[in-house]
């Protein structure tokens, strides 16, 4: 059969080729003999016969290169022959090749890193069972001048659960601190965990690695307690204990049993969380029927073929009936939104992760032209022995695949370092930023994999293209007789390294400018005053949860035993209590009104941020008290019925008036003024809102963050005051020892990675441009060594060579700043929801960036326009 | 012959194929064979033999085996397969069609 036999010659051919080649030997070497044998039957004598036979035969070597051209896989040989010349080519020439790797190991793993980031986060899918359908949905403000989506109170999602038609199952959730006590040796600890509705895990589509799931029964406020952990959670604190199912654990002075372990890669809503527990147990029946406490999230699993804005136009209506039935509580939510849950989860990270895809695109970029530069001097440096190769024969096509092979070969050994390279900063990345949203996700995958080749290659041919553009052809004899002392030699060459560095230098310019604007913004935000004292200032949360503290009296006694200790610490300036400190977040608001005033209409409301602060407070955190006084020490529990309001509280609800003296009535408490204190921000980014605070002696608030103030190093006093709440009880868990500044860190934390890493790639560009800047006029300088010579011998000055040189070098550059400021100009509005408090085009980060990159590009020419200028004229027209 | 043109390499298969058909021949016996059927007109040169031999061998027409030849020296020898034989027939009739239609344009002149 055909086809077979063709198969083995195939395989012969592909795996048997040597041994082919000395059989096709072998096989003319027979027909010379024979001829021979013919010739001397014939008559002719043995050297006769020889000679005949030869000349007959014709030239062998070319016999045998007609023969093999007619064997398959020839493509696949000389590929391998092309591919062995580009490797002995660049060990001849180790420098080159280093930095031509280099360059585009930094290139390719920069952008591979950021590709990879932005896939895992922003486009693959959720890892649950049919993602598309999962939603958040959220409920709508009461007022709606802008309709924003609020967080939902559990009486609304009662009613959605029961009305809806468009959802196979909604799920709430929210957040549940436990403070897991002390066991096995092993300290109090608080937990981050998430309180949901038995049917969380079943909506999302996950069920636990070990153990079982909810289950309707455990969702009431008679069940007992159950709780399931986290995989991270259960390999830190319990050892991976097999075992673990059916264990009891103590957390908030209650028993839990342990049903379960969720694996591994799970990680829902964010990667700190610990652990999840029923929400109708854990929260008070009360609170889980009430319309109007805003403090929960939903995702609901839609129906197949129920759109998004279909079921957000059926839970409106249920919404809106139920605020119209409840027209007296004006908390009630108006409306609800429905969003598709992967957009509403990393939403507000895709500006942020595209424009560092763009800003490393643009150093492959560089890095690409970095290479065609480096590609073109090597091929200037090879003309003549192209030129001669060209004479005896060789295409133009096959010389130039022989440089496309030596560029793809540097790419891919370039891709392979640059590969290494992402694998090691996406691990880096992975550990440094472990709380950031869908990092479980990250990691190289194939589709990354295959978009690096796709790249690689698209590198190589943009590179070999580029240096590939010929000068008009003089001809082969003219380059083989050039003796590189014509002026001129180049020049066309040299136009296009010009371009190619006026191109790099205009994408640094636009990395330049966005790293100036970020880092700026980040600025700004470090620098947004917070109203109160942030240095030498510590912090650290204080949770009072359990048996211990069920009775506000119990919280009371602790608070002021534990405040009238740290106070009497050697260092201690001052000391207090608030449940958040400012630039901490919004935290709780609570709806409010004025006694003396007259009633609201129905169905408006009025709240603002509350927060409860023992009486020293203020002076801890050097808030100055405007007007009044502060808490009065002696009143708690009950008689704790004063009230403290911020300069903005007192602008706004009392314009004209005096508000010492009035009262407040909130949630039916009646609370006197009797101060007013200074605006403080609770959150950097944001401007101050009106504020209202409580006396934390009321006995209500079982969290509270400690603030201790000191005149020098307060972190030393970090441990004393640790010791100090052992002391008082050794079951308290302490939490988040933070002083104020790395609060304000962790805060910004997101802002200062995204600037640090836009102005890291910025450098990485600019010290390409300046290196590839410095090559060139090297080169040039170079080229024209016996032109300058001859100007040098006939009288220039040094001074005017120096000049042209620099004039030489700083024009493509000065091109390349003028393109690149136009471009940044045009892109940096793009990046604006990014700025905090800087304009997109603001001319003092232009400014600065252009001067910085005059100053890099003058130095970088200066060291070859010198070297010109002090060149021997004698030397240089003796040169080569 | 001179080099070899696309006109002359389809015809030097046939005629490989065709001195091939009573058995299994090497490379210089078929170049002499060639030479003697046709009177000393054709004579192949060495440099469009070998190509044309190894290319019928990868098409699959012939396929070779290396064994002793009349003087005792190894030898690679080529004979026709299944699949060359019907080659052959189709050559033919192509060379017949190709021949008649020249000889009715010279023939017109």
């Amino acid at each position: 059969m055909r086809w077979i036999d063709q198969l083995k010659m195939r395989l012969q051919m592909l795996f048997a080729r040597r041994s082919a080649g000395a059989a096709l030997n072998e096989e003319l070497r027979f027909h010379v003999e024979a001829q021979i044998e013919e010739n001397r039957a014939a008559g002719m004598t043995a050297e006769e016969a020889r000679y005949a036979a030869l000349r007959a035969f014709g030239n062998p070597a070319l016999v045998r290169e007609q023969t093999r051209a007619a064997w398959s896989w020839n493509w696949l040989e000389s590929l391998g022959r092309d591919l062995r010349i580009a490797m002995r080519s660049l060990v001849r020439t180790p420098g080159f090749a280093a930095i031509a790797i280099g360059v585009m190991a930094l290139g390719i793993g920069t952008t591979v890193t950021q590709f990879t980031v932005v896939r895992s986060v922003l486009l693959k899918p959720l890892p649950f069972y049919d993602p598309d359908r999962l939603t958040a949905v959220y409920e709508s403000k009461v007022a709606d001048e802008n309709p924003r989506d609020t967080v939902v109170a559990p009486g609304a999602f009662a009613e959605w659960r029961e009305r809806n038609h468009s959802f196979a199952s909604l799920a709430l959730y929210g957040e549940a601190e436990m403070s897991l006590s002390a066991s096995g040796g092993q300290l109090p600890e608080m937990l981050h965990g998430e309180q949901c509705t038995w049917n969380l895990f079943s909506t999302l589509g996950v069920k636990p690695a070990l153990g079982r799931d909810f289950i309707e029964s455990d969702d009431r406020p008679s069940a007992n307690g159950v709780v399931i952990l986290s995989s991270s959670l259960w390999k830190r604190r319990f050892g991976a204990d097999p075992g673990i199912v059916n264990q009891t654990v103590h957390m908030n002075g209650q028993s839990y049993t342990v049903i379960g372990v969720m694996p591994a890669w799970f990680a829902f809503p964010t990667p700190s969380t610990q652990l999840w527990t029923p929400a109708y147990k854990y929260t008070p029946a009360d609170r889980m029927q009430s319309l109007g406490a805003h403090q929960f999230l939903v995702v609901g699993r839609l129906l197949p073929g129920t759109t998004v804005a279909q079921a957000a136009a059926d839970l409106a209506l249920i919404s809106s009936r139920l605020h119209d039935q409840h027209a007296d509580n004006p908390f009630v939510g108006k409306n609800a939104n429905v969003h598709p849950l992967l957009e509403n989860m990393v939403g507000f990270l895709r500006v942020p992760l595209y424009m560092l895809l763009a800003a490393t695109c643009c150093v492959l970029l560089i890095a690409c032209l970095n290479m065609g530069n480096l590609l073109l001097a090597r091929a200037a440096a090879r003309k003549k022995e192209q030129a001669i190769r060209a004479a005896l024969g060789g295409g133009w096509l096959r010389l130039l695949r022989e440089r496309m092979i030596e560029s793809l070969l540097l790419c891919f050994l370039g891709a392979a370092a640059g590969m290494a390279l992402a694998e090691g900063l996406l691990q880096w990345f992975v550990a440094a930023r472990k709380d950031t949203l869908r990092v479980e996700a990250i990691h190289i995958d194939a589709v990354v994999v295959a978009v690096t080749i796709g790249l690689t290659v698209f590198c190589a041919i943009l590179a070999a293209a580029a240096s590939s553009l010929r000068a008009p052809d003089r001809g082969l004899l003219a380059t083989l007789q050039d003796a590189a002392r014509t002026a001129g030699t180049g020049h066309v060459r040299a136009k296009l390294h010009k371009t190619m560095l006026a191109l790099q230098v205009a994408l640094t310019v636009v990395l330049l400018v966005g790293a100036g604007l970020l880092l700026k913004s980040y600025q700004q935000l470090r620098a947004s005053n917070l109203g109160c004292a942030t240095d030498n200032v510590l912090t650290m949360r204080i949770d009072l949860f359990g048996g211990k503290y069920g009775k506000p009296a119990e919280i009371v006694n602790l608070y002021s035993s534990l405040i009238d200790r740290v106070r009497a610490l050697p260092g201690v300036e001052a000391a207090g209590y608030a449940v958040a400190v400012p630039g901490q977040g919004y935290w709780t608001d609570d709806g409010f009104s004025v006694v003396e005033h007259p009633p609201l209409p129905q169905g408006a409301a009025l709240d603002a941020i509350n927060r409860s602060v023992d009486p020293g407070y203020f002076r801890a955190m050097q808030i100055p008290i405007l007007r009044g006084r502060t808490f009065d020490q002696s009143k708690r529990l009950d008689g704790a019925n004063e009230a403290v309001i911020s300069g903005l509280f007192a602008k706004q609800y009392f314009p004209n008036e005096e508000p010492i003296g009035k009262h407040l009535n909130v949630d039916g408490k009646s609370l006197e003024i009797v101060g007013v204190v200074a605006d403080t921000r609770y959150d950097l980014a944001d401007d101050p809102q009106p504020m209202m605070y409580f006396s934390i002696y009321s006995g209500l608030a079982n969290g509270s963050e400690l603030v201790i103030r000191s005149s020098r190093n307060v972190e030393q006093l970090a441990l004393p005051v640790q010791k100090l709440v052992a002391q008082l009880d050794p079951s308290l868990p302490v939490s988040d020892v933070l002083t104020m500044d790395q609060l304000q860190g962790k805060s910004t934390v997101d802002q200062s990675f995204t600037s640090t890493l836009l102005a890291g790639f910025a450098s990485l560009s600019l010290l390409l441009a300046v290196a590839g800047l410095f090559g060139v006029l090297s080169y040039i300088v170079a080229q024209r060594t016996s032109e300058i010579g001859i100007r040098l011998a006939l009288g220039a000055e040094r001074k005017q060579v120096l000049r042209q040189m620099l004039g030489d070098g700083l024009r493509p550059a000065m091109l390349g700043l003028v393109a690149g400021l136009a471009a940044s100009a045009g892109v940096t509005r793009l990046i604006q929801a990014m700025l905090f408090k800087t304009e997109a085009l603001d001319p003092w980060v232009f400014g600065i960036v252009a001067l910085l990159l005059m100053l890099a590009a003058t130095l970088a020419c200066l060291a070859p326009a010198w070297r010109a200028s002090r060149l021997d004229p004698m030397a240089a027209l003796r040169t080569e | 012959m001179g080099k070899p043109s696309d006109l002359v390499q389809g015809t030097l298969d046939l005629l490989i194929l065709k001195t091939l058909t009573p058995g299994a021949m090497h490379g210089w016996a078929i170049a002499k064979r060639i030479q003697q059927v046709s009177g000393e007109v054709l004579q192949v040169q060495q440099g469009s033999l070998y190509p044309a031999l190894h290319r019928l061998e990868q098409q699959g027409w012939i396929k070779a085996k290396w064994a002793e030849s009349e003087t005792g020296r190894k030898a690679k020898f080529y004979a026709l397969t299944a699949a060359g034989h019907k080659q052959l027939e189709t050559e033919f009739a192509n060379w017949g069609r190709l021949s008649a239609a020249i000889n009715l344009v010279v023939g017109e002149a």
